[in-house]
């Protein structure tokens, strides 16, 4: 069978920000929630400049290794239009958080089970095609993605403890040395 | 006031201070780039991928990161290849699922968000979201966003000096339905200036977003009106390197999806990348 070709991608462009943003887009879970960690960075360009108008996805396992996911990520009420917020029963497993003007991001969420990373896929104005990387939570010795990697490219995508609680993983879109660079992925469409 | 004024009156709008400065500036500090040097770039670009496509490298679908005449790409490309991940286990072959209560009805119809209406041409878009295999991507969140009919777009930092329209904001949501078809009424977004280069215009241009089943389906695109004057000019357009897939962007006017005396019809189907399933072209 003949695949039809895909429609191409394009950048985000820099006025994405009253479009794709939502409140509450990077709490996956509420404040004060007792298992709620922090994941946070930076993402910063080629001459290690942040980056402003960058928009970052997470999508992970839920905490007993649940891909199912589940709607209510950006609920609106029928009455208004308006946010009505998240479902908050429910872990969505989806995060949607835009970069600070200093290139900063933090996202609220449960650890995954399972698989020990959060999915996550860069949008930037003058990114012409998204981004996917992975932030794992801990050095995981046989995760095959990991294992594959050369030691120092390896880091990039450690999300390191800073403090309990609190993980840090910045994205360097551009680097010309390869080990700061972070590792982005490719998944074979065979 | 004369339109040598009016450009000199617009080059002096200040930007915001202490932030890079979106698109619309000149990239690098140096002089503005003239659309001659960019236009040669992109012509350059174009006759290097029929050179290598004619040697027997693959077409490829997409625009490769490092599009030199589109200048924002240049410090925001990595400059290492992306690392191959054949996980079957992965999690990105999953994605996140939306519903019902993630919008509501008026949210595809962008001319009836304020108390009056916009100013423009009305238009219907419409099309199916498909995976590469053709099967439908039911139930799934397509977003839109745009400038208005005068090409302003509804951000604190859009400094164009058209005007905006109290009654447009120019967002717009909705699922696909159980054959992967979405639609969204709004107006024709205008042309809409940058920085890029001197001179520089977008095409008239809708923002979307897209989800597949898997999160290695995600897309986000731009759709495009047919016959656009604009469109040899046009880095980000032309950041795709083949001309087939650069079709691919263009809706199509569809009279049969006009409606009289109301709005102008246009089809835009989409088809997302992967995932892998029943066919055999390599992966860009």
């Amino acid at each position: 069978m003949t695949a039809l070709p895909p429609t191409p991608s394009q950048t985000v462009g820099p006025f994405y920000g009253y479009a794709l943003p939502f409140p509450g887009g990077g709490d996956l879970v509420p404040p004060g929630h007792p298992d709620a960690i922090l994941l946070h960075g930076h993402v910063y360009d080629g001459a290690g400049a942040p980056v402003p108008d960058a928009l970052l996805e997470f999508w992970q396992a839920d905490p007993a290794g649940g891909l199912a996911g589940a709607p209510g990520t950006l609920r609106r009420d029928p009455v208004t239009g308006a946010v009505a917020g998240r479902d908050p029963v429910r872990f969505t497993g989806f995060g949607r958080v835009p970069t600070d003007a200093d290139g900063h991001w933090t996202l609220r969420t449960l650890r995954p089970g399972g698989a020990p990373y959060l999915a996550v896929c860069v949008h930037a104005r003058g990114l012409l095609h998204h981004l996917y990387t992975r932030a794992y939570l801990a050095a995981e010795p046989g995760d095959p993605l990991l294992d594959s990697l050369d030691p120092a490219r390896r880091a990039t995508l450690i999300a390191g403890e800073e403090s309990p609680g609190v993980h840090r993983f910045d994205i360097r879109l551009q680097s010309a040395d390869p080990a700061e660079e972070t590792v982005f992925l490719d998944f074979p469409t065979t | 006031m004369t339109d040598a004024d009016a450009r000199a009156a617009r080059a002096a709008v200040p930007i915001a201070p202490g932030r890079a400065p979106a698109d619309r500036q000149a990239p690098g500090g140096a002089g503005p780039l003239a659309q001659d040097q960019i236009t040669a770039e992109i012509v350059q670009e174009h006759e290097a991928y029929a050179k290598r496509v004619a040697a027997g490298e693959p077409e490829l679908h997409h625009a490769a990161r490092d599009f030199t005449p589109y200048r924002s790409s240049l410090l925001r490309h990595p400059e290492q290849p992306p690392v191959t991940v054949r996980d079957p286990e992965a999690v990105e072959l999953t994605g996140p699922v939306f519903g019902v209560t993630d919008v509501t009805a008026l949210d595809n119809d962008l001319t009836r968000q304020h108390a009056g209406e916009p100013l423009g041409e009305r238009i219907t878009v419409t099309g199916r979201v498909l995976d590469r295999a053709g099967r439908p991507v039911r139930g799934q969140l397509v977003e839109i966003w745009q400038a208005n009919a005068s090409g302003r777009y509804a951000h604190q930092r859009d400094d164009h000096p058209a005007p905006l329209d109290p009654n447009f904001t120019g967002v717009g949501r909705c699922l696909t339905d159980g054959e992967g078809n979405y639609t969204f009424t709004t107006v024709r977004p205008g042309a809409y200036p940058w920085r890029n280069h001197a001179n520089a215009w977008r095409p008239a241009h809708i923002h979307f977003s897209l989800f597949g089943t898997a999160f290695t389906q995600r897309l986000v695109t731009q759709m495009y009106f047919p016959g656009d004057p604009l469109f040899r000019f046009d880095p980000i357009f032309n950041s795709v390197p083949d001309e087939r897939a650069r079709q691919r962007m263009i809706a199509g006017y569809d009279h049969d999806l006009s409606v009289p005396e109301w709005s102008l019809g246009y089809r835009f189907d989409i088809v997302l990348d992967g995932p892998a399933a029943t066919w055999t072209e390599p992966a860009e």
